[in-house]
């Protein structure tokens, strides 16, 4: 595979991790959401597989593994579990102002593309052009965890964010030390349990999942 | 050697108390292993101070004059605070609110952050950092809602979320840098030695490390507790448990902000200029104002001192950014005196309020009749903390007041007034509560007097006369931070 080649697999995979970014932003379901995150962890992986195939890099491999295991099969699988012992299956979040947040979101990349035209002067490598769309991801992640009201949706936009994070780091350096990816991957997984038992404590105290019956910590006078 | 006994004492504390945490003998046994923490931080701030910095296990671990110091005052305050926590949730369990397993949970939760927050200090590697922040926020997520009301458990969420969110920003920071440093280092863990970057600082890509600072400021400014991404604290303070809000206001956002001086030191050498210390500068006056004026609007005793954190690392993070020798000692040393000052506060105030069952100021009062040490300790806390002289925040503040003057002056009067109007709202909620009338349904409480006695003492003591050795100790830090 030549490098030019790889370089726009790469291309054509940042566009669809951006894409899947965009749905999971207006997604209302939630298995549809579950669903299209899987999908970018998995484009995730086969993206930073190729990478380290044309690099020649090793460690990129486990790195990729290391995706497909976390965010395709446990993350998603934790949630299916989590929201069908909650019976939360059949919720339909309802979210106004769709064209809107989509505005938002087109500003937002745009913005990304912005920050990083500096960067990408510096970089030598073939992925220097996603580097640009793994910081959109993060801000759309950001902005998905700001309109949604409901715990499940705003961990699902959490968890896209440290996507974004990862494609960042793939496509800016070839990667970080494996040591890193390890602790990152660890701290990922602590906090997979923690929104679990919050999902249970929530749910118990408001009787609902539903952000919106939080808001009794307000400034007070 | 020695960082790897200090690391290990608290993992297998955490290990034994995650079965035996709800013994009768736990709380002692937590005592202990922060006392065996406390122990062997001395030993390695002696062996500091005697040979100065070093760097171990493969260049994983580095120790100098900036984080000893921290990792000292760490091991001492979660050693005094888990002698207070004794009293203060066997009290809280003879209520009723938490559980046999909320013990065990809390016990071992306790020295997983206490290890977090070493790591965090003693690491040499920025992503390592990262990772142990990440880790001491994940701790103390479940010991925010450990009494499962409502509102703890909106506190507990908030945090998470916001903190989590906050983080991954100061992740991407540190790709950047590693994006910087490996055209230089190359592939591997040795492009994130902080180490190894401070010594090529100069030849560091500028426009690349000015991008990340943004991010690291947003990062970890957000754990440090400053205005606008402030939103967390005040409620992760009011509703978890009072040992944990001592030791999130204490050691926590130092922790945070330790991890933010490191990274400006890199910037700096980069970029040249003060890019980096004007933003600090900005948002540390943002949010000593921001904060000083919320003062003035608190009904809840743990959030009023919540509040008064935001200032304070706000003092402390605008003196960073100011840098020179005399305010970065003066932060320095702010930060020394603040976590001390402040846990001894939240001691007293979890006190008062298990006096009078309820956490809203209106409903404490006669604090000095009902019990004069927790009155007096109430008193002097806050005389301390509002930068009365011969406190050892007057010294501080007063530092950082004089390198203002000179660096600064426009700036200064906005300083003074955020100063000034903190000292206002402090002592207008205090006094009715230490000098008021007592309510009736006051009532008398086992209180562990020591260690508001000792920081308080320990305070007073910095503020009177500077021991040689402390003073020596942060001119070794200045020669880190000041290039």
């Amino acid at each position: 595979m030549s490098t030019s080649f790889a370089a726009e697999i790469n291309s054509v995979l940042a566009a669809l991790i951006l894409l899947t970014s965009f749905g999971l932003l207006v997604q209302r379901r939630i298995y549809g959401l579950l669903h299209i995150f899987a999908w970018q962890g998995l484009l995730l992986s086969i993206s930073t597989a190729i990478v380290g195939y044309t690099a020649g890099l090793h460690h990129l491999y486990i790195s990729a593994l290391l995706t497909l295991t976390i965010k395709v099969i446990v993350l998603p699988y934790i949630l299916y579990l989590l929201i069908h012992r909650l019976r939360i299956h059949k919720e339909v979040e309802d979210m106004i102002n769709i064209p809107t947040t989509m505005l938002i979101g087109i500003i937002l990349v745009i913005l990304s593309y912005h920050l990083m035209s500096p960067i990408r002067e510096l970089s030598t490598l073939v992925t220097r052009s996603t580097l640009a769309v793994a910081l959109a991801t993060v801000m759309l992640g950001l902005l998905m965890m700001i309109t949604r009201k409901k715990a499940v949706t705003q961990i699902i936009g959490f968890l896209a964010m440290e996507n974004g994070l990862f494609f960042a780091a793939t496509s800016a350096t070839y990667g970080m030390p494996l040591v890193i990816e390890l602790g990152v991957a660890l701290d990922i997984l602590i906090a997979a349990f923690i929104f679990g038992i919050f999902f249970f404590q929530i749910r118990t105290t408001f009787e609902t999942l539903d952000l919106k019956a939080m808001e009794k910590l307000k400034e007070e006078e | 050697m020695v960082i790897f006994a200090l690391l290990g004492v608290n993992l297998i504390s955490a290990i034994i108390l995650a079965f035996q945490g709800d013994r009768r003998h736990a709380a002692e046994l937590n005592i202990l292993g922060s006392a065996a923490t406390f122990a062997v931080s001395l030993a390695l701030a002696f062996r500091v101070y005697e040979e100065g910095p070093f760097i171990t296990g493969d260049g994983f671990f580095f120790v100098d004059a900036f984080n000893v110091y921290l990792c000292v005052l760490t091991a001492f305050v979660s050693m005094t605070t888990a002698v207070f926590s004794r009293k203060y949730m066997a009290h809280e369990r003879k209520h009723g609110k938490v559980g046999h397993k909320g013990m065990r949970f809390y016990h071992a939760m306790f020295q997983v952050f206490i290890f977090a927050m070493l790591l965090a200090l003693l690491t040499n590697n920025i992503g390592v950092l990262w990772i142990a922040m990440e880790l001491a926020t994940l701790s103390t997520v479940l010991l925010v809602s450990l009494y499962r009301t409502p509102a703890a458990v909106e506190a507990a969420w908030k945090y998470f979320i916001l903190c989590g969110v906050g983080i991954a920003q100061a992740l991407f920071g540190t790709v950047l840098l590693y994006f910087a440093s490996e055209k230089i280092f190359g592939e591997g863990s040795k492009g994130l030695l902080w180490t190894n970057l401070s010594a090529v600082a100069d030849k560091l890509e500028p426009t690349v490390l000015s991008l990340a600072f943004i991010f690291f400021m947003v990062g970890y400014g957000t754990k440090v507790g400053l205005v606008p991404l402030h939103n967390w604290l005040p409620d992760a303070h009011s509703e978890g448990p009072t040992p944990i809000s001592a030791v999130l206001s204490g050691l926590l956002l130092n922790v945070a902000l330790y991890a933010l001086v490191r990274c400006k030191v890199l910037v700096d050498g980069a970029t040249q200029s003060h890019m980096a210390g004007h933003i600090m500068m900005i948002f540390g006056l943002l949010s000593l104002l921001v904060a000083s004026f919320s003062l003035l609007r608190q009904r809840d005793i743990k959030r009023l001192f919540a509040y008064s954190s935001i200032e304070h690392m706000g003092i402390a993070t605008f003196a960073f950014g100011l840098g020179g020798p005399i305010a970065t000692f003066g932060g320095l040393l702010h930060m020394l005196v603040h976590s001390l000052t402040k846990s001894s506060i939240f001691f007293t105030a979890g006190h008062a309020s298990q006096m009078h069952s309820t956490q809203d100021m209106s409903g404490i009062g006669g604090l000095i009749k009902g019990n004069p040490l927790a009155g007096w300790g109430l008193m002097l806390g806050v005389i301390a903390i509002a930068g009365m002289p011969p406190f050892g925040v007057f010294t501080s503040e007063f530092l950082i007041l004089t390198a203002l003057i000179k660096e600064a002056p426009y700036i200064m009067p906005f300083f003074l007034l955020g100063i000034v109007v903190a000292f206002a709202a402090l002592f207008r909620r205090v006094m009715p509560m230490v000098f008021g009338p007592a309510p009736s349904n006051q009532k008398a409480v086992k209180l562990a007097h020591l260690p508001v006695l000792v920081h308080l003492g320990l305070v007073l003591a910095i503020g009177l006369y500077l021991p040689a050795f402390l003073s020596d100790w942060f001119h070794m830090a200045l020669k880190i931070l000041i290039k």
